[in-house]
Order: structure tokens, then sequence, then C-alpha cells
């Protein structure tokens, strides 16, 4: 490891290690604050991962999240709650390699639209199920999981996005990725199998989509196919990442925290307009900070060094 | 018993829709050989070149490398049997340093290299094509020639046992054309295996074994630069494609 990775593996856990004390502040507000933050930094940065240096633009998000949802949902009778969360792991990577095989040959446009499609197909396929077996449309999800632990497994799997980030970035795999996000013709003359990185990458952010849904499952206690496949998850996933900057592993959480507490805010103020207010925003990041904030604080930071 | 042929291609069609842009092409290189393969604008020398390197998929016939069929396989299979390419308009990778973009030819193809061998050999190919100073710079402060030296230096990263350079001369002014002409023939002394595609006589002279001309997608002429040089088919080609 050179000096600045030790350096900036000690703040991450210094980070994270603060971070663990919210729930004993016994603030609900702040404990639910943290849950919806940690929630999105773990999905902005996995998506981050794969969108980062392809480029692709997946709408996919809420398709995994819900799938992890359901499985809970569906399980939570026959086996311990962890064999689920394992099982919703498994499934998860095995639709996200299935979707990758399926669509990372098309191009980016046709991409956005299907992984778009992808949260709404998989929902009607539920409630399809759902009305042919005769259950009712929700599932009830009782454990004895508290919101503190699901922070703090949220926290446990966030550490552990970043360490596989980390890993990919230092990996022939990640200059990989790079050189296929910069000119894919040079990477396949360059002996680069595009389709296997790609997929890769997408299957890690799929898995770890749906492992989240699973972890949150028992926070809702019952779940609906409506909740759990939401399109509104996926759209807020893109733009915490390329607010925060989705060129580097740090950068989504950069976005996610500022994010999240103007929306609480927003939400809380205008509670019919939040798909209005999502697409202003959705403007605003894109128009405004194209590199994000990653992007800005580098910007500065390269101009004072420049000057000493 | 001659030297082994290194390239043997068979009949080489590429159409896109009615346009044949490669018609019937055959022919053979061998090992150590440089091959100059000329022709008028339109010709189809880089789609012959594309059918080589997997960038396009052959319609019909075959491509042969050392005896082993590559037409029909991938770009990036192809590249890791040993064959690597320069493109007639340069591809940098432009978020990354140059010698990030000399790397990238010696990790996942022909060669297989990482961390400090990679280093090093990515810095020592910089150093033979002029480049030793700009190891750390941006692509964005490289001029023209530059750029096209940081994608020699690539396509070298990987050993190839087959080397594609589509007007790699292309756009030097005449002091860099020189420069350049006695950096390709360093690498023919080293006893590379190249196709040169070029418009530069001079160059086509002084680098050339022999030379295969296309015309319209076919095969015109082939022998050495002098002989297809003062071929009458060739001259009519030329020549009729100035006053099209
Ligand atoms: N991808 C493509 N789709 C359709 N037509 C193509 C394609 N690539 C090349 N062509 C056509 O095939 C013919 C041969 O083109 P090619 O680029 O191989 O010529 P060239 O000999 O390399 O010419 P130049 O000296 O100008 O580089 C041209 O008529 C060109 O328009
Ligand atoms: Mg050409």
């Amino acid at each position: 490891m050179t000096r600045t990775e030790i350096r900036n593996f000690l703040i991450t856990i210094v980070l994270f290690a603060l971070a663990a004390l919210i729930p004993l502040s016994d603030s609900g507000f702040w404990l639910s604050m943290g849950i919806t933050i940690a929630t999105y930094m773990v999905l902005s940065t996995s998506w981050a991962l794969f969108s980062g240096p392809t480029h692709y633009i997946s709408l996919a998000t809420g398709a995994f999240y819900g799938i992890g949802m359901f499985t809970v949902g569906v399980g939570i009778e026959l086996l311990p709650y962890w064999v689920l969360v394992v099982v919703a792991a498994v499934i998860g990577a095995v639709v996200a390699a299935l979707v990758g095989l399926a669509t990372l040959r098309l191009s980016g446009v046709y991409f956005v639209i299907f992984t778009l499609g992808l949260a709404e197909l998989i929902r009607q396929i539920v409630t399809w199920v759902q009305t042919t077996m005769g259950s009712s449309s929700g599932l009830y999800v009782l454990t004895n999981i508290t919101e503190p632990i699901i922070f703090w497994e949220l926290l446990i799997l966030g550490i552990i996005v970043y360490f596989i980030g980390w890993w990919i970035n230092r990996s022939r795999l990640g200059f990989a990725l790079r050189i296929i996000g910069n000119d894919e013709v040079v990477a396949v003359h360059s002996g680069i199998n595009t389709a296997a990185a790609k997929i890769i990458l997408f299957v890690v952010s799929g898995t770890v989509a749906t492992i989240v849904g699973a972890l949150l499952a028992p926070r809702l206690s019952y779940i609906e196919s409506s909740i759990a496949f939401s399109p509104m998850l996926s759209f807020i996933v893109v733009i915490t990442a390329l607010l925060g900057g989705a060129q580097r592993l740090w950068g989504p959480i950069v976005g996610v925290i500022p994010f999240m507490l103007v929306w609480d805010f927003l939400t809380a103020t205008f509670p019919n307009q939040t798909t209005l207010m999502l697409g202003i925003c959705f403007l605003l990041v894109v128009y405004a900070i194209p590199n994000g904030f990653a992007g800005l604080i580098e910007k500065y930071s390269h101009r004072l060094r420049g000057r000493t | 018993m001659a030297a082994r042929s290194a390239l043997s291609v068979k009949n080489a069609t590429k159409n896109f829709g009615g346009l044949i842009a490669v018609n019937q092409m055959s022919f053979d290189i061998e090992e150590h050989e440089v091959l100059g393969l000329i022709g008028p604008n339109g010709s189809g020398k880089t789609t012959m070149m594309n059918l080589i390197s997997g960038a396009l998929r052959i319609s019909s016939g075959h491509i042969q490398l050392f005896g082993h069929v590559i037409s029909g396989q991938s770009a990036s299979q192809i590249s890791r049997l040993g064959v690597a390419r320069t493109f007639q308009l340069v591809r940098m990778l432009n978020s990354m340093t140059v010698l990030e973009n000399v790397e990238a030819g010696g990790v996942f193809g022909h060669r297989k290299l990482w961390g400090g061998s990679l280093q090093m050999q990515a810095v020592e190919m910089l150093e033979k094509v002029g480049m030793g100073d700009a190891v750390y710079s941006p692509i964005s402060a490289l001029t023209y020639i530059d750029q096209k030296r940081v994608e020699l230096a690539r396509a070298l990263m990987s050993d190839p046992r087959l080397l594609l350079l589509d007007e790699w001369l292309a756009g030097l002014n005449p002091s860099e054309l020189q420069i350049g002409i006695d950096l390709v023939n360093s690498l023919r002394e080293e006893g590379r295996t190249i196709i040169v595609v070029e418009h530069v006589m001079d160059a086509i002279r002084s680098l050339c074994d022999r030379c295969v001309v296309m015309n319209s997608g076919y095969k015109i002429a082939e022998g050495t630069p002098a002989e297809v040089l003062a071929d009458e088919e060739v001259i009519r080609a030329y020549l009729g494609d100035d006053h099209a």
C-alpha cells in the first residue's frame, strides 16, 4: 500500500467508527436519517463501481433491491433470516449476470431503457405470481432485528463495498475498465474481453443492491411490490452518485450525505411534488456539476497545490 | 525451405450491404517481412487491416496466423494471439497518462505483464519511440506525432508477432517523416513482421520488402516496390483516381 492509501484507509476506518456511534445517541431522527444515508451510500458507491468507468447508466438498482426485499418476504416463514440474505445475494447475482449477458452488448441508450424496464418487469411478474397464487399483495416480515442493527449491518456492507472498490481499482480488472471507458476499440485490440469485464462489475453492483434490499426488509415489516420495486430509488442512486462524482470511490458518499439531508427537507415540505423535485435535482446536477463534488474538490486541490 | 508464413489471407471478402470493400483478396507474409499494402483512397486497405485484426468480421474467405485460423475470432482473441495495430485516426485513452496508454497494450494481450515489469517495459518502449521525457504527461499535452508514437509504443508492448500500421506516417512534416521512417526501419531490423498501409511512396520504397496493391477492393498487383510502382495497372489506378 502507498502512503496515501494508508491515510485514506485510516480516515475511512475513523469515519465508519464515528458513524457506528449514531444509534447510541438515542435520537430517532438521526438514526432514521443514518439508515437512509447508509443505504444510499452502499447503493450509490456500488452503482458507481460499474457505471463510473463504463459510463453505462444503470437504472436497475430498484430491481435488485426489490428482489432482495421480496426474497426475504417470501422466505421468512421458511428459513432463518441470515440464510435468506445469502439466498437473495445469489439470486441477485444470477439475475445480474443474465441481464448483463443480454444487454451489455447494447449501446448506452438501449441499456438505460432496458434497465429501467427491468424493475417494472420484475414487479409485474411478482404481482402476477401473487394474484395467481391467491395470496395478499403484501408480505409480512416480522423479526426481532432492530433499527440500530440494520444500520450497523449497512455500515459493514459499506466497508466491504469500499474494500471491493479499492481492490478492483488496483487490479487488472480496474485497469481494463478504465481502458473500456476511454475507448472500447482500443480495449478489444489490447486483448480485453470487454463483455466479461462489464458483466463482472454489473454482477458486483447488482448483488450489493440485492443485499441492501434484503437487509432493509425487516425495517418495513410489511412489503409491497410498489414500495420494493420503486423507480424513485434507482433515480436517487444515479443522482447522488453523479452529484458526488462517479469517477472516484469516495465520490458517491460526498453526494449522498448532502442530498439526503436536502431531500428529507424537500419531501417533508412538498410531499406531493417529489417526482418534480427529483427531476429538478437531476437537471441541476447534470448541468451545474457534471463531474460531481469529487471533480470540484480535485480541481480546487490541484489549484491550491499548483500555487505552492 | 522458405521462411515460415506469418499471415496467410485466402479469398478474404468483406461487403457492407451492396458495397464490396474487400474482394477475394489473397496474399501471404513471411515471418520478418515488411509488406506494404497500398492503393488509392477508398480501395479497401483499412478494411483489409480491420479483417486481420478482427475489428470487422469477414464475409467470406479466411485468414491464418502462423497456421492458426483467426478469421471469425474476436479482436481481443486475435490480439492475444499476437496481432497488434495502430489506427488510421490515432486512438488515445484521453483520461489516462502517456505511461498508462502504453501499459494498456501489455497487460491483456499477447503479453500479460503487471506491476513493476509492466512499468519498466512501458518506459522502455516510450524511450524506444523517442518519448522517454513524456512518461507522466497527460495526453492533452501531446502533439499529433507524439500521439502516434504513443500508439506505436502501445502496440509494441504486446511484443506482437504481426504488427499492423495503418498510415502511421500520414500527417507528419518532412523532418518528422524521416524520424518515423527510421523508427519503422529499426523495427524491421529487429525482425518484426509488419504490414504497413501508406500513401507516402518514399516510405514504401525504403521500408517494404514487398507490396500488395489494392484497387476497389481487388488485389491488382504484387511484387517488390520497384516492380509494382512501375506496373501499368497500378499507375492507371492511381492516376484514374486522381482524375475521378
Ligand atoms: N464500416 C463501413 N461501413 C460501410 N462502408 C465502409 C465501412 N468502412 C469502409 N467502408 C467503405 O469501404 C471502402 C473502402 O474503405 P477503406 O477505409 O478500407 O479504404 P482505404 O483504402 O483505407 O482508404 P484511405 O486510403 O482513404 O484510408 C470505401 O468505399 C468506404 O466508404
Ligand atoms: Mg484507410
